[in-house]
């Protein structure tokens, strides 16, 4: 008999006999409706908490503090997607206060010594936010990759507010996670940190030192 | 199984925990290090707590652990077909050696000289770091803490803090001693270090090996929870992904998780969510542009099965460890993490490791407490640690004769002195006659009472009996 028919064996005739379902009350996780403004606040309140830094925008100037961000750093460069608009428009704008601009648009075998030791700051869009949590959702896609969030040292990231939910319970609810997810779903709240030293927390252990969001209003 | 009769990994006697604790508590490093670890993990997670309506939050806990448990046969045949349609290979391992070696046979397959491995309490059980060790296959571990600690040649003293015994003296000497950097009580400039010397593992590692802390039946979904990003690391560059979970790790929907999640980092460091969660639900498809090619999960019984057998020790499968009940235990918080000499330590160690090792080798886990019941209070899932202790306390002095083994090694602490003078004691309580001379008898002659016995008065004074009974004195009052 295969260790699968051996386990699930054992757990079928358990010895015990069946046991009973109990019911599972999910309304202690629903919050009551907060309004857009309440929402952006404690988004801003709980990421800023965990050392995440928000700026407010408008669709007019988010590109101008976005410079702005990337200069007082020194960012040599930035890695952009391809498709998404915030790609598009930055590749449009031509403007010359904006670092170079990198495109993820081969595989990473082909190019991960320049990622991981070449490349200052990446932006990626979002598929909203959690404001109980100050969480970022992110798809991971071949627009952009995994690896896009998670290896430049500064990470930018693009909020709408309207797509800013309550709790995370309601954000799957309302995208439909359960009808299926892709390949890579991340929930990102605050830059990479770790308190394994003696309980000192230091950031940027693995992941980015600092994630930057705009939320766009 | 003859095939690795050499696996032994470190091997600590778990018997000698006594000698081993009364070590730990005349170390004043290990007592302070520990006091204030906890003292702060106790007062975060109060804190992350507040404005919950948290009882009605652990029992939706510990329902939607029950109702996994309940369906576990279904739910883990539900996540194979739905992570086999994914893309994502499932493997099944009666015991740590099996696991070893199905992760051996894919490394091997892929011809894998180095692993990068992500925090697994599950691959610490399997004692994986050694077994690759002996196969030839480099295993290194990302996660900060289980870094230092394997730097260290050492185990985790704690499931969440694999390094809090240490101090930033101790891991800056480490460090500079097995690595080259330079001395430094900078935590920075540490954690600088090890990103750079890490950074290159993870470019060069050819498989990344983590564990799971929930896995999706109804999307095919593995959930990792973490802050360093070592974990997204670990499963997102190399080309073959590994993760090794226990069977009871399945829950039904992505509901299920959002109520666990909420629990689970409020309880572990009273953080209302870590900085990454992350959900893997597939290797890279044909377009993407990174993530591993070949993702596998082991799934890994090792004793599980025989707990799910018996209605009461279910319960200890309901643990979503997050390590809640050792930050909250006196006798954890005093002895810290290395004493008990088993994987998992304090309470959720004293119920679950008797089941892994026996009761023979474990025989002083379950005594080890004070049954003060914090354990039970804080955890998130509600399981009833006092009672799953005073259980295999049962378990570990009963005669087979009056309850029929359910813990391997059954009955491994009975002694027939014991058995005889508490027979005798049932028997004077049962005969009031007996009962009146005995304890008559004991108030006459108290002076004869030895001031010894035994361990008990090492660091007690034995308490002396009355000159007169209860019964004696009520009489006197003509009650």
């Amino acid at each position: 008999m295969s260790s699968r028919e051996t386990i699930l064996q054992r757990l079928r005739n358990r010895t015990g006999g069946e046991l009973t379902v109990p019911e599972c009350d999910f309304s202690v996780l629903v919050r009551d409706d907060w309004s857009t403004k309440e929402r952006i606040e404690r988004f801003e309140k709980m990421i800023e908490s965990v050392h995440g830094e928000v700026h407010h925008c408008t669709e007019d100037m988010w590109m101008d503090r976005l410079a702005e961000l990337l200069n007082t750093r020194g960012a040599r460069n930035l890695l952009i997607p391809k498709q998404h608009e915030i790609g598009q428009a930055l590749r449009d704008a031509g403007r010359d206060d904006l670092p170079e601009l990198l495109i993820y648009d081969e595989p990473i075998e082909s190019w991960q010594a320049h990622l991981f030791n070449e490349v200052d700051a990446s932006i990626t869009s979002t598929r909203g936010g959690i404001a109980e949590t100050g969480s970022l959702i992110l798809w991971p896609n071949n627009d952009e990759p995994r690896l896009m969030s998670l290896v430049p040292p500064v990470h930018i990231a693009v909020l709408k507010a309207s797509e800013l939910y309550t709790t995370f319970h309601e954000a799957m609810k309302a995208q439909n996670w359960a009808a299926g997810m892709p390949t890579n779903a991340l929930l990102i709240s605050g830059p990479s940190k770790t308190a394994d030293i003696e309980q000192t927390l230091a950031y940027g252990v693995h992941g980015p030192k600092e994630l930057i969001v705009l939320i766009i209003e | 199984m003859s095939e690795t009769a050499e696996h032994t990994g470190h091997h600590i006697d778990v018997k000698e925990f006594h000698p081993r604790a009364q070590a730990a508590i005349h170390d004043p490093k290990i007592r302070k290090n520990f006091r204030s670890a906890m003292d702060g993990l106790m007062s975060k997670r109060k804190t992350a707590f507040e404005g919950w309506d948290l009882e009605t939050l652990r029992d939706l806990g510990a329902n939607v652990r029950l109702r996994a448990l309940a369906n576990l046969p279904d739910l883990l045949e539900q996540l194979e077909k739905k992570l086999t349609e994914n893309g994502i290979k499932v493997h099944w391992a009666v015991d740590g050696d099996e696991a070893c070696r199905i992760v051996r046979d894919i490394c091997k397959a892929r011809d894998a000289k180095t692993v990068i491995k992500g925090k697994s309490m599950v691959s610490e059980e399997m004692e994986l770091n050694h077994y690759l060790e002996e196969q030839g296959i480099e295993a290194l571990e990302s996660d900060l803490g289980e870094y230092i600690v394997q730097l260290a040649d050492e185990t985790p003293s704690h499931i969440i803090m694999p390094a809090i015994h240490k101090n930033t003296g101790e891991i800056s000497q480490l460090l500079h001693d097995k690595t080259g950097t330079d001395l430094s009580n900078d935590v920075e400039y540490l954690t600088a270090s090890a990103r750079l010397q890490l950074r290159e593992k993870f470019m060069n590692a050819d498989v990344g090996v983590s564990g799971v802390n929930f896995a999706v039946a109804e999307t095919g979904t593995l959930c990792l929870v973490e802050n360093e990003g070592n974990g997204r690391m670990t499963t997102t560059v190399p080309k073959c992904h590994i993760a090794v979970t226990g069977i009871e790790k399945v829950v039904s929907s992505m509901e299920d998780v959002s109520a666990l999640l909420a629990l689970l980092t409020r309880s572990a460091t009273g953080q209302h969510i870590t900085t990454y969660f992350n959900m893997i639900s597939g290797p890279r498809k044909a377009e993407e542009l990174d993530g591993p090619e070949e993702v596998h999960l082991v799934l890994v019984d090792n004793g599980r099965s025989s707990i799910y057998q018996d209605d009461e020790l279910l319960d200890t499968l309901r643990c979503i460890r997050c390590g809640a009940c050792m930050n909250h235990c006196p006798v954890y918080t005093r002895v810290g993490g290395h004493a008990y000499g088993t994987t998992y330590p304090g309470p959720i160690g004293k119920i679950l490791m008797p089941h892994l090792i026996g009761l023979d080798e474990g025989r002083h886990l379950p005594s080890a407490s004070s049954l003060c019941g914090a354990c039970g209070e804080v955890c998130p899932v509600k399981i009833p640690i006092p009672d799953l202790l005073v259980r295999l306390r049962q378990e570990s002095v009963d005669g087979d004769k009056l309850h029929p083994a359910k813990v391997r090694g059954h009955g491994a602490k009975r002694s027939s002195m014991e058995a005889m003078i508490w027979k005798g004691w049932a028997w004077m309580h049962a005969s009031p006659g007996i009962y009146r001379f005995g304890t008559g008898a004991a108030s006459k002659f108290r002076a004869l009472q030895p001031s010894k016995a035994g361990a008990w008065t090492d660091y007690r004074t034995a308490p002396k009996l009355a000159a007169k009974t209860l019964h004696q004195r009520m009489k006197e009052r003509g009650q």
